[in-house]
C-alpha cells in the first residue's frame, strides 16, 4: 500500500508539472506579457528593466524556469487588475465558490442517494422507470440553461428567489441547484446500480433468511456496501464543480473562483487564470489520493490486495 | 339491476394496439431514436428546412414571440405567422436558427468523436501494448486532460488564438481521447497475455500485425460503446463553450449561444432562450438513452462507466 501509495504521489506530481507547462506556454502565446503594462508614457529603458526584473530578456527555458521558481512558491505573479498577488486574488473568492459547492454537494446528495436506493427497491416497476427517467433528464439538462430556467420561474413569474448575486442563504438555492443538478442524477444511477449489485450477493440473501427486517437489510447491511462507488465519485464530483462552478456563477454573478477565472481570462489577466487553473488541478490529484485511501479503508479486499 | 360494462369490439382492439405499442415503447428506444433521426434530417436538409436566414435579421422583425402568443410583452409586437417560435433581438427566425445549429452541434460531435476515438483508442492500444516508458508518457497525459479544469483552458485558448472552427475541435478532440486511451489501454492489456497473442508472438507476428488483426477487433465494441455514451456530453461541452462565447464563431446559430443571447431577455421574451436550450436537452436526451441502450445490449461489462 505504502509503495502504491507513493508512485501514485510521483505520478500526480508528474501530472502537476505537465499542467504547469501547458499554463506557461499559454500565457506565453499571447505575447510579451509587457504589453499588458505598457503605456504612451512608459520609455524604453523601463520596459528594459522589466524585461530583466521578469527576466523576460532571456530564453523561454529559462524565463519557463524563473516562472516555475515563483510558481512552487504559490507566487504567481501580481494580479493585472487588483495589483495584489494572484494568489491573493483567487483566496478571496474561495469561500464563495465553496458555499456554492457545499450547497450543490447537499442537493446531490439529499436527492441523488435516496432517490437512487429507492429506484433500486422497486426496480422493474414504474417507480423504477420514474428515477431512472428522472436521471436522464438531470445529465441532458444544460447547467446554464437550467439555470436560466429556474430563474424564468423562481425569480421572474413567482419572485420567491434571487436571481443572482450572493446574499443569505436565500440567494444559494437557485445556484445551489443548478450546481447540483448534473452531480444529483449521477449519484442517483450510480446508487441504483451498486446497491442492486449488493442486494444481489449472498450475504444479503442470508440477512434475509436470517429473518432481519426488509427495511434494515437496505439500509444497514447494503446500502454501507453500496456506497463505495457513489463515494469515489462524489470526491470527484466536488472537484468536477469547478468547471460547473464557471458555467453557474456566470449565470447567477455569484462572486466566486468560477466567475473571476472568466473575467481574467477575458480580461488576458494571465496570473490570476495561471493560479486557478494549477491550483484547481492540485485540488484534482489531491482529492483523487484521498479517494483512494478511503477506498482501501472501505474496503479491506482494496487494501489488503 | 346491475349492467355489466362490456368493452365492445373497437375499444378492446384499441386497447389491444395501446398495449402493444407500450411494450415496444419499453422495449426499443423508439422515441430517443425519432428524435435523433429528425436532428439528422434537420442537419442535413436545413437550407430547405428553414424558411429564414439564420445569420441575417430584420431589424423591423425583432422580439417577435411565437405564433401562440398576441403580442411581446415588452415591444408589444404582434406574433407573425412566419416566426413560429419567435424571433430573436436581431430579428432572426429563431426555429430556422435552431434547425441551422443542428447542423453546426452535429458536425462539431460528430469530427470530434471521429479523431477522439480513432486517437485515443490508437494511444491506449499502443500504451496497452508496449508498456513501459511509451506507456507512461501517454497514461501521464490522460491524467493531465483529466486533471486540468478544461473549461478554463479552452477560455485562455479561445482568446489566445482567436475563436475558430478548427480550434473548437482541436479542444474538443483533446478533451475526449482520453476516455478511449484508458478503456482500451486495460482491454489491450488482458488481451495481450491471451493465449492467441502468445501465439502469433511466437509464430513471429510483427508488432503492427498483432495490433491490427489480433488486439484490435477484440476492443471495437468497447470503442463504439464508449463513443456513442459521449456523443451527449459532447454536444453539451459544445453548448457551454457556445454559450461562454468561446465554442462556435458567431453569428454562426450555435444553440448554446442562443441561449446565452437571449439571457439578457429572460424577464420578457423567454422564448429566445427556452427552445434552442429546449433542442439541446431533447438532443442530448435522446443520444444519452440511445447510447444506454446500446450499451446494455452489446457491451453489459461497461455498465458501470
Amino acid at each position: 500500500m505504502t509503495r502504491l501509495l507513493l508512485r501514485r504521489v510521483l505520478a500526480s506530481l508528474v501530472v502537476l508539472w505537465l499542467a504547469s507547462i501547458l499554463v506557461f506556454v499559454l500565457s506565453r502565446a499571447s505575447g510579451d506579457p509587457r504589453h499588458l503594462f505598457i503605456s504612451e508614457y512608459t520609455t524604453k529603458e523601463q520596459w528594459d528593466a522589466w524585461g530583466q526584473k521578469f527576466g523576460l530578456d532571456r530564453p523561454k527555458p529559462v524565463q519557463y524556469a524563473i516562472w516555475l521558481r515563483g510558481v512552487v512558491q504559490l507566487d504567481f505573479g501580481e494580479s493585472l487588475r487588483d495589483h495584489v498577488p494572484s494568489i491573493v486574488t483567487v483566496a478571496r473568492k474561495i469561500p464563495a465558490t465553496l458555499q456554492l459547492a457545499l450547497g450543490a454537494f447537499l442537493f446531490a446528495v439529499g436527492v441523488g442517494v435516496p432517490l437512487g436506493v429507492f429506484a433500486a427497491i422497486t426496480r422493474g416497476t414504474g417507480w423504477d422507470l420514474v428515477g431512472r427517467t428522472f436521471a436522464l433528464i438531470g445529465q441532458a439538462m444544460p447547467g446554464f440553461w437550467l439555470g436560466i430556467m429556474l430563474i424564468l420561474t423562481f425569480s421572474v413569474r413567482w419572485e420567491l428567489f434571487p436571481a443572482g448575486g450572493r446574499a443569505g442563504l436565500n440567494s444559494m438555492i437557485l445556484p445551489s441547484i443548478t450546481l447540483g443538478w448534473f452531480a444529483a442524477a449521477a449519484l442517483l444511477r450510480l446508487t441504483r446500480s451498486s446497491l442492486l449489485e449488493v442486494l444481489d450477493s449472498e450475504f444479503i440473501k442470508l440477512a434475509r433468511a436470517k429473518g432481519v427486517p426488509g427495511w434494515k437489510v437496505v439500509w444497514k447491511h447494503a446500502l454501507r456496501n453500496a456506497m463505495i462507488v457513489p463515494i469515489t465519485y462524489a470526491g470527484l464530483l466536488l472537484t468536477g464543480l469547478l468547471t460547473g462552478a464557471v458555467v453557474t456563477e456566470t449565470v447567477f454573478a455569484w462572486p466566486g473562483i468560477g466567475r473571476l477565472a472568466i473575467q481574467s481570462v477575458f480580461g488576458l489577466d494571465f496570473p490570476v487564470v495561471s493560479a486557478i487553473v494549477l491550483l484547481a488541478t492540485a485540488a484534482y490529484l489531491v482529492v483523487n489520493l484521498l479517494v483512494d485511501i478511503l477506498y482501501g479503508v472501505l474496503d479491506p479486499r482494496i487494501r489488503h490486495g | 339491476m346491475v349492467t355489466v360494462v362490456q368493452p365492445s369490439t373497437g375499444l378492446r382492439v384499441a386497447l389491444g394496439i395501446g398495449l402493444r405499442a407500450w411494450r415496444t415503447l419499453r422495449r426499443y428506444p423508439v422515441i430517443p431514436a425519432l428524435i435523433v433521426i429528425v436532428l439528422v434530417v434537420c442537419a442535413i436538409f436545413a437550407p430547405w428546412l428553414a424558411q429564414h436566414d439564420p445569420r441575417l435579421g430584420n431589424i423591423f422583425d425583432s422580439d417577435r414571440p411565437p405564433t401562440w402568443q398576441a403580442t411581446s410583452p415588452v415591444s408589444g409586437k404582434a406574433s407573425k405567422p412566419e416566426y413560429i417560435l419567435g424571433t430573436d433581438p436581431l430579428g432572426r427566425d429563431i426555429l430556422s436558427r435552431i434547425i441551422w445549429g443542428a447542423r453546426y452541434s452535429l458536425a462539431i460531435a460528430g469530427t470530434v468523436l471521429f479523431f477522439g476515438a480513432v486517437g485515443g483508442s490508437l494511444l491506449g492500444m499502443v500504451a496497452g501494448y508496449f508498456r513501459g516508458a511509451l506507456d507512461e508518457v501517454i497514461m501521464r497525459t490522460v491524467d493531465l486532460t483529466l486533471g486540468v479544469p478544461f473549461i478554463l483552458v479552452a477560455l485562455a485558448s479561445v482568446v489566445v488564438f482567436g475563436a475558430s472552427f478548427e480550434l473548437v475541435i482541436s479542444l474538443l478532440v483533446a478533451y475526449s481521447w482520453s476516455g478511449y486511451a484508458r478503456a482500451v489501454r486495460a482491454e489491450t492489456l488482458r488481451i495481450r497475455v491471451t493465449d492467441y497473442v502468445s501465439s502469433a508472438r511466437i509464430t513471429g507476428a510483427s508488432a503492427f500485425r498483432i495490433l491490427s488483426r489480433h488486439v484490435l477487433p477484440g476492443i471495437v465494441n468497447t470503442v463504439l460503446v464508449l463513443a456513442s455514451l459521449q456523443v451527449g456530453q459532447l454536444i453539451l461541452t459544445e453548448a457551454a463553450l457556445s454559450f461562454l462565447g468561446v465554442g462556435i464563431p458567431k453569428p454562426s446559430p450555435a444553440w448554446g449561444s442562443m441561449v446565452a443571447e437571449g439571457r439578457d431577455y429572460i424577464s420578457t421574451s423567454y422564448w429566445m432562450s427556452l427552445f434552442p436550450g429546449l433542442a439541446i436537452f431533447l438532443v442530448v436526451f435522446a443520444m444519452n438513452f440511445l447510447g444506454d441502450w446500446l450499451r446494455d445490449r452489446f457491451d453489459p461489462r461497461l455498465r458501470q462507466l
